[in-house]
């Protein structure tokens, strides 16, 4: 059964957070920075264009 | 119990369809809900109706029809979409809610089967778009895992606990309250904006804190309450009840999920076990909410009534070794659950900077300032309010906490296998499975379900018949999948439930 196959428990050391860590750790302003510089350039190629008439635009009813 | 108990979250999608403002978000939702239902498995089919309870005549029962179900979507009209729905083989239900697309996962027994189950939703709205947007006719639609659009309208993501019926809720309020104040500290989305339409320029801890205005009541839509007495238990009511918590943030960090869950339900272990927190009732809950999500910072102290004076975080500590020492079995979660969140407040306490990889309100504020400083913006800047927006795009790609994810920069508890899994498969260890199995194994006969019931109509029976599901612990696999594996029809199938 496929279902057997889901871990009920996280992944304790991924790629990802072996990754992190070095991050983390330090929490050097220098380093922080510039991993923050790598992150921007990053989220500038995908940000949506019109960022004034998107957000505008973005008009909910309530739910609940 | 400890931190294990029945639990659920429904999440209210942000939607909307850029551009074309003519279009209703209504019926924009219910294209959302019903491209998924079409690839399912059995598409085609008559798509499972929502079955509203004993009291309504099931012919009645509101849903799509066959008829409708076959419907091009744009024939229809936005009170037939109001009613788009689907039971899914996971067993959660997809629906329009109002004007927002809706999942409700499915009942698991712990907190990191309800981050799974949480994330399968998005991966679930994911699909769905892939599917509409593969028609080069459907408009561009944008789905965000949010709460607001800082222009005054807000929208839920409810969490649900099966409580023990014995706990008096006004124990359960006054440990409550307190806590739901300081919570977002750990558990916030952040927001731009300070305020309900965001008036003032700046960022707050919580997207939903602004939207509170009373302590306790019934309301979910205006003056919403910290406390929501809301007690649909979808079970024997003379058991349980179901604390249906409205205050929480739409998280993308699945750790901020995980903790979420697992520290209310830890406290709603020490409360059932009669820990008393009646000493930390707060001067003024409501403020005192509003004004924690607004102090970044976290140095900022409450007037509690017996007149001492603690910040969020001392609070929390307070909380996290009162529950901790009524723990008298030790599970593996619950061990991990309480280590996690005593990590995490004394990071807060010291930096909370280290927190950027695993809690929402950190990481997105570290970009927001990130662009502050390299492009000089004010609070008010649309690129802001830009990045505040897309951080919850349910996206791969373009959604940003999905971005960070990817890069490593946001930790992850599940992987995207784990995820595909939890879109097909039901929990294993609730009636979820039942009603799971019941959608995806005997998909033409299956009439109608709900959270309590599963209504098939089939070829050798004249009269619908209701399977009760009544009890959230059974209908589980141990319980049921070898009638699955014996049962060649539906009518072989109720055949065999009857005389099991």
């Amino acid at each position: 059964m496929a279902q057997e196959h889901i871990s009920r428990k996280p992944r304790d050391k991924d790629s990802s957070d072996q990754a992190q860590e070095s991050v983390t750790k330090s929490s050097d302003k220098a380093a922080l920075d510039s991993e923050v510089d790598d992150l921007l350039d990053d989220i500038d190629s995908v940000l949506e264009e019109n960022a004034e008439e998107f957000v505008a635009s973005f008009v909910q009813k309530g739910g609940e | 119990m400890t931190v294990r108990r029945v639990m659920g979250i429904e999440t209210e999608y942000g939607i909307s369809v850029p551009g074309r403002e003519d279009v209703s978000a209504t019926v924009a939702s219910a294209h959302v809900v019903t491209a998924y239902s079409r690839q399912m498995p059995g598409a085609n089919r008559q798509r499972v109706r929502w079955e509203f309870g004993d009291e309504s005549p099931l012919r009645d029962a509101r849903g799509f029809d066959m008829s409708r179900a076959d419907a091009d979507p744009s024939q229809l009209t936005d009170e037939d979409f109001g009613y788009a729905n689907a039971v899914l083989p996971n067993g959660a239900r997809l629906y329009v809610d109002h004007a927002h697309p809706e999942y409700s996962s499915p009942e698991v027994t712990n907190p990191l089967d309800a981050v799974l189950y949480d994330a399968a939703g998005e991966e679930i709205m994911r699909r769905s778009l892939a599917e509409l947007q593969a028609d080069p006719q459907t408009p561009t639609i944008r789905l965000y895992k949010n709460n607001s659009d800082s222009k005054g309208a807000s929208y839920g993501t409810h969490e649900n606990y099966l409580m023990s019926r014995a706990t008096p809720f006004q124990a359960i309020a006054a440990a409550l309250i307190p806590f739901f104040v300081c919570r977002p500290v750990i558990t916030g989305s952040g927001r731009i904006g300070i305020g309900r339409a965001g008036e003032l320029p700046g960022f707050q801890i919580s997207s939903r804190a602004d939207y509170f205005e009373e302590e306790i009541g019934l309301e979910t839509t205006m003056r919403r309450p910290i406390i929501n007495t809301r007690d649909e238990p979808h079970a024997d009511a003379n058991e349980y009840r179901r604390l249906h918590v409205i205050v929480g943030d739409a998280n993308m960090s699945q750790t901020a999920t995980y903790l979420k869950l697992g520290f209310t339900s830890l406290v709603l272990h020490a409360v059932e076990a009669g820990v008393d927190f009646g000493d930390l009732a707060l001067v003024e809950p409501v403020i005192q909410m509003h004004e924690v999500s607004y102090d970044t910072e976290l140095t900022r102290t409450m007037l509690l009534r017996d007149g001492r004076k603690l910040t969020a975080i001392d609070l929390l500590e307070i909380y996290l070794e009162r529950a901790t020492k009524s723990v008298l079995e030790h599970d593996e979660q619950t061990d991990d659950v309480i280590e996690r969140v005593g990590q995490i407040l004394g990071q807060l306490r010291a930096d909370k900077w280290t927190l950027a990889s695993e809690l929402d309100w950190v990481a997105k504020l570290r970009i927001l300032e990130g662009y502050r400083k390299r492009d000089g913006l004010d609070w008010n800047a649309p690129a802001l309010a830009m990045v505040d927006l897309q951080y919850s795009d349910i996206d791969s790609h373009r959604g940003l906490a999905n971005k960070l994810m990817a890069k490593g920069s946001l930790k992850t508890l599940f992987g995207q296998d784990q995820i595909d899994l939890a879109v097909d498969e039901p929990p294993i260890d609730t009636r979820a499975w039942f009603r799971g199995k019941c959608v995806t194994r005997f998909p033409s006969e299956v009439a109608a379900a709900s959270w309590d019931a599963v209504v098939f109509d089939t070829p050798g029976n004249e009269a619908l018949q209701r399977i009760s599901t009544l009890d959230p612990f059974k209908g589980t696999r141990a319980h049921v999948a070898s009638l699955f594996d014996r049962a060649g029809t539906a009518d072989e199938f109720l055949a065999l439930l009857e005389q099991s």
